[in-house]
Protein backbone atom coordinates (compact mmCIF):
# COMPACT_ATOMS: atom_id res chain seq x y z
CA UNK A 1 0.00 0.00 0.00
CA UNK A 2 2.88 2.42 1.03
CA UNK A 3 4.67 1.37 -1.93
CA UNK A 4 1.20 2.46 -4.49
CA UNK A 5 1.42 5.32 -2.33
CA UNK A 6 5.15 6.49 -2.88
CA UNK A 7 4.34 5.53 -6.54
CA UNK A 8 0.95 7.83 -6.86
CA UNK A 9 3.48 10.52 -5.08
CA UNK A 10 6.03 10.06 -7.74
CA UNK A 11 3.93 10.51 -10.55
CA UNK A 12 1.36 13.23 -9.24
CA UNK A 13 3.42 15.51 -7.05
CA UNK A 14 4.44 17.90 -9.70
CA UNK A 15 1.32 17.58 -11.87
CA UNK A 16 -0.91 18.54 -8.40
CA UNK A 17 1.60 21.37 -7.59
CA UNK A 18 1.34 22.72 -10.47
CA UNK A 19 -2.48 22.79 -10.45
CA UNK A 20 -2.84 24.05 -7.21
CA UNK A 21 -0.44 27.04 -7.61
CA UNK A 22 -3.16 28.15 -10.57
CA UNK A 23 -6.05 27.83 -7.90
CA UNK A 24 -4.15 29.18 -5.10
CA UNK A 25 -2.09 31.94 -6.61
CA UNK A 26 0.72 31.29 -4.15
CA UNK A 27 3.77 28.71 -4.88
CA UNK A 28 4.45 27.88 -1.01
CA UNK A 29 0.86 28.19 0.32
CA UNK A 30 0.32 25.51 -2.93
CA UNK A 31 3.47 22.89 -1.62
CA UNK A 32 2.14 23.60 2.03
CA UNK A 33 -1.55 21.83 0.62
CA UNK A 34 0.00 19.74 -1.44
CA UNK A 35 2.12 17.77 0.99
CA UNK A 36 -1.01 18.15 3.35
CA UNK A 37 -3.01 16.34 0.99
CA UNK A 38 -0.58 13.73 0.16
CA UNK A 39 -0.07 13.06 4.17
CA UNK A 40 -3.85 12.40 4.63
CA UNK A 41 -3.72 10.03 1.82
CA UNK A 42 -1.22 8.15 3.59
CA UNK A 43 -3.89 7.81 6.28
CA UNK A 44 -7.20 7.22 4.42
CA UNK A 45 -5.72 5.14 1.52
CA UNK A 46 -4.54 2.21 3.25
CA UNK A 47 -8.07 1.97 4.76
CA UNK A 48 -10.11 3.24 1.69
CA UNK A 49 -7.99 2.42 -1.42
CA UNK A 50 -6.54 4.48 -3.90
CA UNK A 51 -9.20 6.34 -5.69
CA UNK A 52 -9.59 6.38 -9.53
CA UNK A 53 -8.30 9.47 -10.28
CA UNK A 54 -5.56 10.13 -7.02
CA UNK A 55 -4.43 13.21 -8.93
CA UNK A 56 -7.74 14.99 -8.56
CA UNK A 57 -8.23 13.90 -5.19
CA UNK A 58 -4.91 15.69 -4.23
CA UNK A 59 -5.11 18.57 -6.02
CA UNK A 60 -9.15 18.79 -4.77
CA UNK A 61 -7.92 18.11 -0.58
CA UNK A 62 -5.30 20.28 -1.05
CA UNK A 63 -7.24 23.12 -2.46
CA UNK A 64 -10.08 22.62 0.31
CA UNK A 65 -7.19 22.14 3.52
CA UNK A 66 -5.81 25.38 2.02
CA UNK A 67 -9.09 27.23 1.97
CA UNK A 68 -9.72 26.28 5.46
CA UNK A 69 -6.05 27.48 6.86
CA UNK A 70 -6.75 30.83 4.93
CA UNK A 71 -10.62 31.09 6.48
CA UNK A 72 -9.56 29.96 10.23
CA UNK A 73 -6.88 32.75 9.32
CA UNK A 74 -9.98 34.92 9.11
CA UNK A 75 -10.09 37.79 7.56
CA UNK A 76 -6.46 38.22 6.12
CA UNK A 77 -7.13 35.23 3.78
CA UNK A 78 -8.71 37.38 1.17
CA UNK A 79 -5.99 39.68 1.69
CA UNK A 80 -3.49 36.84 1.83
CA UNK A 81 -4.77 35.81 -1.66
CA UNK A 82 -4.66 39.11 -3.72
CA UNK A 83 -0.95 40.03 -2.26
CA UNK A 84 -0.05 36.69 -3.36
CA UNK A 85 -1.48 36.13 -6.36
CA UNK A 86 0.01 35.15 -9.04
CA UNK A 87 -0.77 36.48 -12.33
CA UNK A 88 -2.20 33.78 -14.83
CA UNK A 89 -3.38 33.98 -18.81
CA UNK A 90 -6.87 32.55 -17.43
CA UNK A 91 -7.19 34.83 -14.41
CA UNK A 92 -6.14 38.15 -14.62
CA UNK A 93 -4.48 40.14 -12.16
CA UNK A 94 -7.91 41.94 -10.54
CA UNK A 95 -9.71 38.66 -10.09
CA UNK A 96 -9.02 37.41 -6.72
CA UNK A 97 -10.88 33.92 -6.48
CA UNK A 98 -14.34 33.61 -4.77
CA UNK A 99 -13.50 30.60 -1.94
CA UNK A 100 -17.39 30.17 -1.96
CA UNK A 101 -17.56 29.98 -5.69
CA UNK A 102 -15.06 27.11 -6.56
CA UNK A 103 -16.30 25.07 -8.56
CA UNK A 104 -15.88 21.33 -6.19
CA UNK A 105 -13.54 19.32 -7.42
CA UNK A 106 -10.06 20.58 -9.32
CA UNK A 107 -9.06 18.58 -12.38
CA UNK A 108 -5.50 18.35 -12.82
CA UNK A 109 -4.93 20.22 -16.30
CA UNK A 110 -2.01 19.05 -17.77
CA UNK A 111 -1.33 22.59 -19.08
CA UNK A 112 -0.29 23.71 -15.99
CA UNK A 113 2.54 21.61 -15.62
CA UNK A 114 4.10 23.33 -18.45
CA UNK A 115 3.19 27.33 -16.55
CA UNK A 116 5.45 25.65 -13.81
CA UNK A 117 8.12 24.25 -16.09
CA UNK A 118 8.45 27.66 -17.74
CA UNK A 119 8.26 29.74 -14.00
CA UNK A 120 10.76 27.65 -12.48
CA UNK A 121 13.58 28.02 -15.63
CA UNK A 122 12.49 31.59 -15.86
CA UNK A 123 15.37 33.58 -17.45
CA UNK A 124 15.51 35.66 -14.82
CA UNK A 125 17.08 33.24 -12.20
CA UNK A 126 20.74 31.78 -12.43
CA UNK A 127 20.48 28.62 -13.92
CA UNK A 128 21.31 26.57 -10.22
CA UNK A 129 18.26 28.25 -9.14
CA UNK A 130 16.09 27.25 -11.89
CA UNK A 131 17.88 23.73 -11.74
CA UNK A 132 16.77 23.54 -7.95
CA UNK A 133 13.04 25.01 -8.33
CA UNK A 134 12.53 22.75 -11.16
CA UNK A 135 13.47 19.42 -9.49
CA UNK A 136 11.96 20.61 -6.18
CA UNK A 137 8.22 21.51 -7.87
CA UNK A 138 7.82 19.79 -11.12
CA UNK A 139 9.35 16.54 -10.41
CA UNK A 140 8.39 17.20 -6.51
CA UNK A 141 12.09 16.06 -4.98
CA UNK A 142 12.93 17.17 -1.46
CA UNK A 143 15.29 19.93 -0.52
CA UNK A 144 17.52 17.16 0.99
CA UNK A 145 17.52 15.12 -1.92
CA UNK A 146 18.34 17.80 -4.07
CA UNK A 147 20.84 19.07 -1.81
CA UNK A 148 22.54 15.29 -1.57
CA UNK A 149 22.47 15.50 -5.40
CA UNK A 150 24.37 18.52 -5.90
CA UNK A 151 26.43 17.83 -2.90
CA UNK A 152 25.91 20.96 -1.14
CA UNK A 153 24.49 21.49 2.49
CA UNK A 154 20.63 21.43 3.13
CA UNK A 155 20.42 24.68 4.45
CA UNK A 156 22.22 25.48 1.22
CA UNK A 157 20.15 24.05 -0.91
CA UNK A 158 16.48 25.88 1.20
CA UNK A 159 17.88 29.04 1.04
CA UNK A 160 18.73 29.16 -2.53
CA UNK A 161 14.99 27.40 -3.13
CA UNK A 162 13.77 30.24 -1.07
CA UNK A 163 15.29 33.49 -2.45
CA UNK A 164 14.13 32.14 -6.18
CA UNK A 165 10.81 31.78 -5.28
CA UNK A 166 11.16 35.14 -3.42
CA UNK A 167 12.67 36.58 -6.55
CA UNK A 168 9.47 35.34 -9.15
CA UNK A 169 7.50 36.33 -6.46
CA UNK A 170 8.34 40.04 -5.41
CA UNK A 171 8.59 40.30 -9.65
CA UNK A 172 5.62 39.66 -9.67
CA UNK A 173 6.04 36.81 -12.49
CA UNK A 174 3.36 35.64 -14.45
CA UNK A 175 2.48 32.08 -13.99
CA UNK A 176 1.57 31.34 -18.07
CA UNK A 177 2.70 29.95 -21.02
CA UNK A 178 5.17 32.34 -23.35
CA UNK A 179 3.54 34.10 -26.12
CA UNK A 180 4.89 32.32 -29.77
CA UNK A 181 7.20 35.05 -30.22
CA UNK A 182 9.36 34.83 -26.75
CA UNK A 183 8.48 30.80 -27.01
CA UNK A 184 12.01 29.52 -28.75
CA UNK A 185 13.97 31.79 -25.76
CA UNK A 186 11.86 30.89 -23.09
CA UNK A 187 11.53 26.88 -24.52
CA UNK A 188 15.42 26.73 -24.96
CA UNK A 189 15.82 27.95 -21.23
CA UNK A 190 13.55 24.99 -19.79
CA UNK A 191 15.57 22.72 -22.30
CA UNK A 192 18.90 24.00 -20.92
CA UNK A 193 18.14 23.68 -17.27
CA UNK A 194 16.43 19.60 -17.89
CA UNK A 195 19.68 19.25 -19.91
CA UNK A 196 21.59 20.57 -17.24
CA UNK A 197 19.79 18.27 -14.41
CA UNK A 198 20.90 15.63 -17.19
CA UNK A 199 24.60 16.07 -17.20
CA UNK A 200 25.14 17.06 -13.63
CA UNK A 201 23.73 13.28 -13.11
CA UNK A 202 26.08 11.94 -16.21
CA UNK A 203 29.34 13.11 -14.81
CA UNK A 204 28.86 14.42 -11.80
CA UNK A 205 30.90 17.96 -10.88
CA UNK A 206 32.35 16.58 -8.18
CA UNK A 207 32.19 13.75 -5.48
CA UNK A 208 33.52 10.51 -5.21
CA UNK A 209 31.20 9.02 -7.90
CA UNK A 210 31.48 9.36 -11.72
CA UNK A 211 27.56 9.54 -12.09
CA UNK A 212 24.25 10.13 -10.00
CA UNK A 213 21.83 8.25 -11.77
CA UNK A 214 19.24 9.49 -9.68
CA UNK A 215 19.34 12.73 -11.68
CA UNK A 216 19.75 11.60 -14.75
CA UNK A 217 16.55 9.58 -14.29
CA UNK A 218 14.82 12.70 -13.36
CA UNK A 219 16.30 14.68 -16.20
CA UNK A 220 14.82 11.56 -18.57
CA UNK A 221 11.65 11.82 -16.79
CA UNK A 222 11.19 15.68 -16.98
CA UNK A 223 12.55 15.37 -20.65
CA UNK A 224 9.49 13.02 -21.26
CA UNK A 225 6.96 14.93 -19.40
CA UNK A 226 7.69 18.06 -21.88
CA UNK A 227 7.71 16.01 -24.79
CA UNK A 228 4.08 14.50 -23.78
CA UNK A 229 2.96 18.22 -23.41
CA UNK A 230 4.58 20.20 -26.39
CA UNK A 231 4.36 16.87 -28.32
CA UNK A 232 5.04 19.43 -31.52
CA UNK A 233 8.59 21.30 -30.14
CA UNK A 234 11.00 19.06 -32.26
CA UNK A 235 14.00 20.35 -29.69
CA UNK A 236 12.44 18.95 -26.59
CA UNK A 237 11.83 15.80 -28.33
CA UNK A 238 15.76 16.32 -29.89
CA UNK A 239 16.65 16.79 -26.25
CA UNK A 240 14.63 13.79 -24.83
CA UNK A 241 16.97 11.58 -27.62
CA UNK A 242 19.99 13.23 -26.77
CA UNK A 243 19.34 12.04 -23.00
CA UNK A 244 18.11 8.22 -23.95
CA UNK A 245 21.32 7.97 -26.30
CA UNK A 246 23.79 9.24 -23.96
CA UNK A 247 22.06 7.06 -21.36
CA UNK A 248 22.06 4.06 -23.54
CA UNK A 249 25.74 4.44 -23.13
CA UNK A 250 25.37 4.27 -19.05
CA UNK A 251 26.46 0.15 -18.68
CA UNK A 252 29.74 0.62 -20.38
CA UNK A 253 31.14 4.06 -19.21
CA UNK A 254 32.68 2.78 -16.15
CA UNK A 255 34.40 -0.52 -15.20
CA UNK A 256 33.47 -2.49 -12.39
CA UNK A 257 36.41 -1.06 -10.50
CA UNK A 258 34.34 1.98 -10.71
CA UNK A 259 37.23 3.73 -13.15
CA UNK A 260 35.89 5.84 -16.90
CA UNK A 261 36.07 4.14 -19.74
CA UNK A 262 36.15 6.16 -22.87
CA UNK A 263 33.86 6.03 -25.44
CA UNK A 264 36.74 4.65 -28.37
CA UNK A 265 37.22 1.92 -25.11
CA UNK A 266 33.59 1.09 -24.24
CA UNK A 267 32.50 -2.79 -24.94
CA UNK A 268 29.69 -1.71 -27.10
CA UNK A 269 27.90 -4.80 -26.62
CA UNK A 270 26.52 -3.60 -22.81
CA UNK A 271 25.22 -0.62 -24.53
CA UNK A 272 21.53 -0.15 -23.60
CA UNK A 273 19.71 -1.28 -26.99
CA UNK A 274 15.88 -0.30 -26.05
CA UNK A 275 17.41 3.16 -24.88
CA UNK A 276 19.34 3.28 -28.39
CA UNK A 277 16.12 2.18 -30.62
CA UNK A 278 13.89 4.81 -28.77
CA UNK A 279 16.64 7.83 -29.18
CA UNK A 280 16.73 6.68 -32.96
CA UNK A 281 12.84 6.44 -33.40
CA UNK A 282 12.79 10.49 -31.85
CA UNK A 283 15.60 11.72 -34.00
CA UNK A 284 13.66 10.68 -36.96
CA UNK A 285 10.72 11.85 -35.92
CA UNK A 286 12.08 15.61 -35.21
CA UNK A 287 14.75 15.15 -38.42
CA UNK A 288 11.26 14.89 -40.36
CA UNK A 289 9.74 18.05 -39.36
CA UNK A 290 12.73 19.80 -40.93
CA UNK A 291 13.35 22.73 -37.73
CA UNK A 292 16.56 21.93 -36.88
CA UNK A 293 17.63 23.06 -33.58
CA UNK A 294 20.95 22.04 -31.13
CA UNK A 295 19.56 19.33 -29.17
CA UNK A 296 18.15 17.56 -32.55
CA UNK A 297 21.76 18.19 -33.85
CA UNK A 298 23.38 17.07 -30.67
CA UNK A 299 21.06 13.65 -30.54
CA UNK A 300 21.83 13.41 -34.20
CA UNK A 301 25.39 13.11 -33.35
CA UNK A 302 24.62 10.22 -30.40
CA UNK A 303 22.89 8.61 -32.90
CA UNK A 304 25.82 8.29 -35.24
CA UNK A 305 28.05 7.12 -32.61
CA UNK A 306 24.75 4.59 -31.61
CA UNK A 307 24.87 3.15 -34.68
CA UNK A 308 28.41 2.23 -35.12
CA UNK A 309 29.84 -0.76 -33.85
CA UNK A 310 33.37 0.35 -33.22
CA UNK A 311 35.06 3.75 -32.42
CA UNK A 312 37.31 2.93 -35.82
CA UNK A 313 34.19 2.14 -37.53
CA UNK A 314 31.84 5.46 -36.50
CA UNK A 315 30.73 7.71 -39.56
CA UNK A 316 32.93 10.27 -37.96
CA UNK A 317 32.75 12.44 -41.65
CA UNK A 318 29.48 12.62 -40.40
CA UNK A 319 29.76 13.54 -36.97
CA UNK A 320 31.89 16.26 -38.06
CA UNK A 321 29.56 17.79 -40.40
CA UNK A 322 26.67 17.48 -37.75
CA UNK A 323 28.89 19.64 -35.11
CA UNK A 324 29.81 22.63 -38.21
CA UNK A 325 26.11 22.64 -38.31
CA UNK A 326 25.39 22.93 -34.52
CA UNK A 327 28.56 25.47 -34.59
CA UNK A 328 26.52 27.21 -36.98
CA UNK A 329 23.82 27.55 -34.76
CA UNK A 330 25.86 27.95 -31.36
CA UNK A 331 29.32 29.09 -32.60
CA UNK A 332 30.55 27.70 -29.07
CA UNK A 333 34.43 26.97 -28.29
CA UNK A 334 33.09 23.76 -26.76
CA UNK A 335 31.25 23.14 -29.87
CA UNK A 336 34.47 23.50 -31.59
CA UNK A 337 36.63 21.89 -28.84
CA UNK A 338 34.19 17.97 -29.53
CA UNK A 339 34.68 19.13 -33.61
CA UNK A 340 38.23 19.19 -33.58
CA UNK A 341 38.29 15.44 -31.74
CA UNK A 342 36.07 14.09 -34.23
CA UNK A 343 38.73 15.53 -37.34
CA UNK A 344 41.58 13.85 -35.03
CA UNK A 345 39.63 10.71 -35.24
CA UNK A 346 38.93 11.00 -39.14
CA UNK A 347 42.51 12.67 -40.27
CA UNK A 348 44.71 11.95 -37.14
CA UNK A 349 45.98 14.01 -33.84
CA UNK A 350 48.01 16.49 -35.72
CA UNK A 351 44.98 17.40 -37.77
CA UNK A 352 42.95 17.35 -34.15
CA UNK A 353 45.44 19.60 -32.27
CA UNK A 354 45.56 21.89 -35.25
CA UNK A 355 41.64 22.25 -35.33
CA UNK A 356 42.23 22.91 -31.93
CA UNK A 357 44.51 25.39 -32.10
CA UNK A 358 42.28 27.82 -34.44
CA UNK A 359 39.80 27.64 -30.89
CA UNK A 360 39.66 30.73 -28.71
CA UNK A 361 41.48 29.25 -25.63
CA UNK A 362 40.62 32.30 -23.52
CA UNK A 363 36.91 30.97 -23.03
CA UNK A 364 38.38 27.03 -22.90
CA UNK A 365 41.46 27.58 -20.60
CA UNK A 366 39.63 26.74 -17.05
CA UNK A 367 37.67 24.28 -18.73
CA UNK A 368 38.89 20.69 -18.02
CA UNK A 369 37.38 18.73 -20.65
CA UNK A 370 39.50 21.32 -23.21
CA UNK A 371 43.02 19.76 -21.01
CA UNK A 372 41.82 16.33 -20.95
CA UNK A 373 41.05 16.11 -25.02
CA UNK A 374 44.31 18.30 -25.67
CA UNK A 375 46.85 16.26 -23.53
CA UNK A 376 45.33 13.09 -24.91
CA UNK A 377 45.97 14.30 -28.83
CA UNK A 378 49.18 15.35 -28.04
CA UNK A 379 50.66 12.17 -26.47
CA UNK A 380 48.98 10.52 -29.66
CA UNK A 381 50.88 12.86 -31.81
CA UNK A 382 54.43 11.85 -29.89
CA UNK A 383 54.63 15.18 -28.15
CA UNK A 384 55.23 13.44 -24.05
CA UNK A 385 56.48 16.61 -22.15
CA UNK A 386 53.23 19.06 -24.12
CA UNK A 387 50.88 16.00 -23.40
CA UNK A 388 52.03 16.16 -19.58
CA UNK A 389 51.63 19.27 -18.87
CA UNK A 390 48.33 19.13 -20.24
CA UNK A 391 47.33 16.13 -18.02
CA UNK A 392 48.71 18.14 -15.17
CA UNK A 393 46.39 21.38 -15.93
CA UNK A 394 43.08 19.08 -16.70
CA UNK A 395 43.74 17.29 -13.28
CA UNK A 396 44.49 20.04 -11.26
CA UNK A 397 40.57 21.53 -12.97
CA UNK A 398 39.10 17.87 -11.80
CA UNK A 399 36.63 17.86 -8.50
CA UNK A 400 35.37 14.35 -9.51
CA UNK A 401 37.47 11.64 -8.35
CA UNK A 402 36.73 9.30 -10.49
CA UNK A 403 38.08 11.75 -13.91
CA UNK A 404 40.86 12.89 -11.66
CA UNK A 405 41.56 8.99 -11.31
CA UNK A 406 40.95 8.20 -15.32
CA UNK A 407 43.29 10.80 -15.80
CA UNK A 408 46.19 10.03 -13.45
CA UNK A 409 46.82 6.98 -15.01
CA UNK A 410 46.54 8.23 -18.60
CA UNK A 411 49.34 10.18 -17.48
CA UNK A 412 51.08 7.73 -16.02
CA UNK A 413 51.17 5.68 -19.29
CA UNK A 414 53.23 8.14 -21.09
CA UNK B 1 -0.42 47.72 -11.73
CA UNK B 2 3.40 46.47 -10.77
CA UNK B 3 6.11 49.37 -10.90
CA UNK B 4 9.72 48.25 -12.13
CA UNK B 5 13.08 50.42 -11.99
CA UNK B 6 15.02 50.13 -15.30
CA UNK B 7 18.40 51.39 -14.33
CA UNK B 8 21.13 51.89 -16.89
CA UNK B 9 25.05 51.16 -15.69
CA UNK B 10 28.15 52.06 -17.16
CA UNK B 11 31.92 52.82 -16.63
CA UNK B 12 32.23 55.54 -13.71
CA UNK B 13 34.86 57.23 -16.39
CA UNK B 14 32.33 57.26 -19.27
CA UNK B 15 31.17 60.68 -20.47
CA UNK B 16 28.85 61.39 -23.25
CA UNK B 17 29.95 63.98 -25.46
CA UNK B 18 26.65 65.06 -26.80
CA UNK B 19 27.94 66.50 -29.57
CA UNK B 20 29.07 63.33 -31.50
CA UNK B 21 26.70 60.98 -33.88
CA UNK B 22 26.90 57.90 -31.60
CA UNK B 23 25.50 59.79 -28.35
CA UNK B 24 23.06 61.71 -30.78
CA UNK B 25 21.69 58.68 -31.98
CA UNK B 26 21.12 57.55 -28.50
CA UNK B 27 19.58 60.19 -27.33
CA UNK B 28 16.94 59.79 -30.48
CA UNK B 29 16.67 56.03 -29.75
CA UNK B 30 15.95 56.83 -25.88
CA UNK B 31 13.12 59.88 -26.94
CA UNK B 32 11.37 57.11 -28.93
CA UNK B 33 11.22 54.92 -26.55
CA UNK B 34 10.19 57.17 -23.90
CA UNK B 35 7.77 58.17 -26.07
CA UNK B 36 6.50 54.16 -26.54
CA UNK B 37 6.29 54.13 -23.10
CA UNK B 38 3.94 56.86 -22.72
CA UNK B 39 1.59 55.74 -25.80
CA UNK B 40 1.27 52.31 -23.84
CA UNK B 41 0.36 53.89 -20.36
CA UNK B 42 3.72 52.75 -18.91
CA UNK B 43 5.31 55.59 -18.30
CA UNK B 44 6.00 56.91 -14.34
CA UNK B 45 9.26 58.45 -14.85
CA UNK B 46 12.92 58.83 -16.12
CA UNK B 47 15.79 60.55 -16.25
CA UNK B 48 19.08 60.47 -17.17
CA UNK B 49 21.75 61.80 -14.56
CA UNK B 50 24.65 63.89 -14.39
CA UNK B 51 28.16 61.69 -14.14
CA UNK B 52 28.67 60.04 -10.51
CA UNK B 53 30.92 62.50 -9.65
CA UNK B 54 28.23 65.02 -9.07
CA UNK B 55 26.99 62.79 -6.11
CA UNK B 56 26.98 63.91 -2.60
CA UNK B 57 26.32 61.31 0.23
CA UNK B 58 23.86 62.25 3.28
CA UNK B 59 23.99 60.93 6.63
CA UNK B 60 22.13 61.21 9.51
CA UNK B 61 22.97 59.99 12.75
CA UNK B 62 21.41 60.65 16.71
CA UNK B 63 20.00 63.69 15.06
CA UNK B 64 23.11 65.06 12.86
CA UNK B 65 23.22 65.25 9.32
CA UNK B 66 26.65 65.35 7.50
CA UNK B 67 27.50 65.17 4.00
CA UNK B 68 30.76 63.66 2.39
CA UNK B 69 31.60 63.65 -1.07
CA UNK B 70 29.71 60.82 -3.14
CA UNK B 71 28.88 58.65 -4.94
CA UNK B 72 28.29 56.74 -2.22
CA UNK B 73 29.35 53.39 -3.38
CA UNK B 74 32.74 52.96 -4.71
CA UNK B 75 32.49 50.82 -7.46
CA UNK B 76 33.16 51.23 -10.84
CA UNK B 77 29.94 51.21 -12.30
CA UNK B 78 27.52 53.40 -11.48
CA UNK B 79 24.08 54.74 -12.32
CA UNK B 80 23.91 57.35 -15.01
CA UNK B 81 19.85 56.76 -15.52
CA UNK B 82 16.80 55.08 -15.01
CA UNK B 83 13.24 54.59 -15.88
CA UNK B 84 10.30 53.74 -13.68
CA UNK B 85 7.78 51.64 -15.57
CA UNK B 86 4.43 50.11 -14.80
CA UNK B 87 3.75 46.61 -16.24
CA UNK B 88 1.39 43.74 -16.00
CA UNK B 89 4.39 41.43 -14.62
CA UNK B 90 7.92 40.53 -15.04
CA UNK B 91 7.51 39.11 -18.29
CA UNK B 92 6.47 42.52 -19.80
CA UNK B 93 8.64 44.92 -17.72
CA UNK B 94 11.80 42.37 -19.31
CA UNK B 95 10.27 43.45 -22.73
CA UNK B 96 10.53 46.93 -21.92
CA UNK B 97 13.89 46.36 -20.61
CA UNK B 98 15.04 44.70 -23.35
CA UNK B 99 14.09 47.96 -26.05
CA UNK B 100 15.52 50.20 -22.95
CA UNK B 101 18.71 48.40 -23.38
CA UNK B 102 18.91 48.65 -27.34
CA UNK B 103 17.52 52.81 -27.00
CA UNK B 104 20.67 53.22 -24.51
CA UNK B 105 22.90 50.94 -25.92
CA UNK B 106 24.45 49.49 -22.91
CA UNK B 107 22.81 46.93 -19.90
CA UNK B 108 20.17 48.04 -17.95
CA UNK B 109 18.67 46.45 -14.31
CA UNK B 110 15.36 45.35 -13.77
CA UNK B 111 14.27 45.76 -10.21
CA UNK B 112 10.64 45.58 -8.65
CA UNK B 113 9.16 48.01 -6.31
CA UNK B 114 7.89 47.37 -3.33
CA UNK B 115 3.79 47.49 -2.56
Amino acid sequence: MTDGLDEVFRREAGRCTATVIRVLGDIDLAEDAVAEAFAIAAEQWPKTGIPPNPGGWITTTARNRAIDRLRRESTRSDRHLAAHRLHTDTMGPARNPDLDRLDDFVEVVADDQLRLMFLCAHPSLAADAQVALVLRLVAGLETSEIARAFVVAEPTMAQRIVRAKRKLHDNHASYRIPRLGELPDRLHTVLAAIYLIYTEGHTATSGQSLTRSDLSTEAIRLGRTLVELMPDEPEAVGLLALMLLTESRRPARSSTDGTVVRLADQDRSRWDQALIAQGHQLVRACLRRNRPGPFQIQAAIAAVHADAPSAKTTDWSQIIALYDQLYALRPHAVIALNRSVAVAELHGPDEGLAALARIDIATLDNYQPYHAARADLLARAGRRDEALAAYDRAIELTANAVERDFLMLQRAAL
Amino acid sequence: MPQYLISVWHDDTFEVDLSSPDAQLRVAQVDAFNSELQQAGAWVFAAGLHPASSATVVRSSGGEVSMTDGPYAETKEQMGGFWVIEAADLDAALEWAGRAAAACDGPVEVRPAQG
